[in-house]
């Protein structure tokens, strides 16, 4: 479903905390309608960027567009506008634990939209329905596993029909067989809705599932070490470390 | 949108989004089973516009047509969601059920607060035969902020109660032609009484909430069953060195907080032209040894209750946000309603004793 625009366009970008730069002038599109994978070890800035890339960190230097619009300079009624077109699934779901799984995809509609109570609470059983969750709309997200409760936030990032669905370690936690089942939801949802999803993620085999693109950051490059399709990555790429991660090659632990 | 109800005929404008939705859902209640639906112009369809759709077939029936193949395909997956929703998990709302609820609840709390008790005490008799197992340094820390912390806040409340007892006391007093007495109320009152409980309340509302809140923290990120499975007991590692903190500190601020309740009468009646050499001889020849001893000993047994109960609060945190705050406020509830009613029993024991 990739069509030509891009959705994101990230312009050197400079994340950092302090004097302490994690990633030093990176620069990258999500193209509309595409799977786009972030992957990396751990503390590269995964998540981090992803922060900055949802606006929920202001970057230190470059900018950030969503759909043509600077996110870090957006205020008010351009940034509430803004802030609709996407949806962010946190890594442990983040589900408000006082409100059942209708009503947690419910919150945003009743903010945002006039609909009337059963209007709301139909959109949210067909979004609860879509990642298979429509019988336990009734539960409290304590009530669920883990891997329903992140099928059921991913319900709620899409509450406002967002064009872009940003996922923080989506099989983080899962067993592989619950983590297929979410990737299959990914492609689906991409597939039938047109969804772009931004992921950022470090399991293999759900990379090659699911990525159209991906881009792997790098610690001590501060910076991007490769772009591409994932099979391109492990097949082609030069670079020992890119080697090292498709390959799952251990590397020696730093003292 | 486009709806004559007379001749059940439906025509979708090009857009179907949240805000057209919200103006047209109403209609839905006036579609019936042969209503046509013509969907030729519906180019965009959104969320809510899909809800519509799926609304009008499978709740009313009606029969759409003109369809866009790419936004029947988007109505595709729904095709198997039953038309009404299933039923809710069973929650026993009646009367009865929360009585009983309730009641269970209750009973469960005493139970494990009888168990806190007798597991606090063979700790603490463990950690007293053998003080080593103490946590000193985490002692001392918490001690600094439940006691140094709480200085200016207990300081303050008592002197303006002194303040305000001894303004009160004074205009009645003054009719009798005794107003010196006021320096023996204000410092019984305070010494036996109101010094002990509001510096117990202080700290219930400080530390008691905060060793709750901490505790049930740690209780709901399982680092209390982290704890456990390294084979340390919370108890010794989390419960002594807090309810030894209240031990040491309450005293401490009990006096001091008396002492500037004191003042604060004292300066009242300065301003009234009363010299000081002559409160203070009131003062003494009023407070014998057994009144500072009542406050006193109050004073230890409020702070460990007020400790003991926050910590306790703090282990009972169910899962989540919610139930954090939950055990902040129970622990302070607790506290208070603790304090109160040993003070009571204090009350009692006290007169019988002739103290």
């Amino acid at each position: 479903m990739v069509t030509g625009s891009n959705i994101i366009e990230v312009r050197g970008l400079t994340a950092a905390y302090g004097d302490f730069v994690l990633l030093d002038k990176i620069s990258f599109d999500v193209r509309r309608g595409e799977v786009f994978v972030i992957i990396g070890g751990s503390g590269c800035g995964k998540s981090t960027l992803m922060k900055h890339l949802i606006g929920l960190l202001p970057p230190a230097a470059g900018e950030i567009l969503i759909d043509g619009q600077n996110i870090s300079t957006a205020t008010g009624a351009e940034k509430e506008a803004l802030i609709k077109k996407f949806g962010v699934m946190y890594q442990s779901g983040a589900l408000f634990g006082s409100l059942t799984l209708e009503e947690n995809v419910m919150l945003a509609m009743e903010e945002f939209t006039d609909l009337p109570a059963d209007a709301r609470q139909l959109v949210a059983r067909m979004k609860l329905s879509l990642v298979g969750l429509e019988r336990f709309a009734a539960h409290f997200p304590a009530e669920v596993s883990g891997g329903m409760q992140k099928r059921a936030a991913i319900a709620r990032a899409m509450a406002l029909d967002p064009a872009v669905l940003f996922l923080d370690e989506p099989s983080a936690g899962l067993d592989p067989v619950t983590s297929a089942g979410l990737d299959a939801l990914i492609l689906s949802l991409n597939h039938n809705l047109g969804v772009t999803f931004v992921i950022v993620s470090h399991e293999l085999a759900s990379i090659y599932a699911v990525a159209d693109r991906v881009i792997m950051l790098d610690s001590t490059k501060k910076g991007i070490l490769a772009e591409g399709s994932p099979a391109d990555l492990r097949d082609h790429d030069s670079d020992p470390g890119v080697h090292a991660f498709f390959h799952r090659e251990a590397r020696e632990v730093p003292a | 949108m486009n709806f004559d109800p007379k001749s059940q005929s439906l025509i979708l404008g090009e857009r179907l989004d949240a805000t057209e939705v919200s103006l047209s859902w109403k209609l839905l209640g006036q579609v019936s089973k042969s209503c046509r639906v013509d969907a030729s112009k519906l180019r965009v369809a959104d969320g809510a516009g899909l809800a519509f759709l799926w609304s009008l077939s499978r709740q009313r029936g009606a029969e759409i047509t003109g369809l866009r193949p790419e936004i029947a395909a988007l109505l595709k997956p729904f095709d198997d969601m039953p038309a009404e929703p299933g039923d809710a998990p069973e929650r026993d709302q009646s009367l009865f059920g929360q009585i009983g609820r309730m009641s269970w609840g209750l009973l469960k709390d005493i139970r494990e607060q009888i168990s806190f008790i007798g597991e606090f005490t063979a700790t603490a008799l463990l950690c007293l035969a053998r003080p080593r197992l103490v946590r000193w340094g985490d002692m001392w820390v918490i001690a600094q902020k439940a006691g140094v912390d709480a200085l200016v806040v207990a300081g303050m409340v008592s002197f303006l109660t002194g303040m305000i007892m001894a303004f009160q006391a004074a205009v009645p007093l003054k009719q009798f032609g005794v107003d010196i007495f006021v320096v023996n109320l204000v410092a019984l009152a305070l010494l036996r009484e109101m010094g002990p409980i509001m510096t117990a309340v202080v700290l219930a509302g400080r530390s008691g909430s905060a060793f709750a809140a901490e505790i049930g923290t740690m209780t709901v990120n399982e680092e209390i069953s982290a704890l456990e499975t390294m084979g340390l007991d919370p108890m010794r590692f989390l419960v002594v060195p807090r309810v030894l903190a209240g031990f040491i500190v309450t005293p401490v601020l009990t006096i001091y907080a008396s002492v500037l309740g004191v003042a604060g009468g004292f300066l009242v009646m300065m301003a009234q032209g009363f010299p000081f050499a002559a409160l203070w001889i009131q003062l003494v020849s009023a407070v014998g040894v057994s009144d500072v001893m009542t406050g006193m000993i109050k004073s230890f047994v409020f702070g460990i209750l007020v400790a003991g109960v926050g910590c306790l609060r703090g282990l009972q945190t169910g899962n989540g946000a919610t139930a954090v705050g939950e055990s902040t406020t129970r622990a302070v509830v607790s506290g208070i309603f603790l304090i109160v009613l040993v003070d009571a029993v204090f009350a009692g024991i006290f007169y019988v004793l002739k103290w």
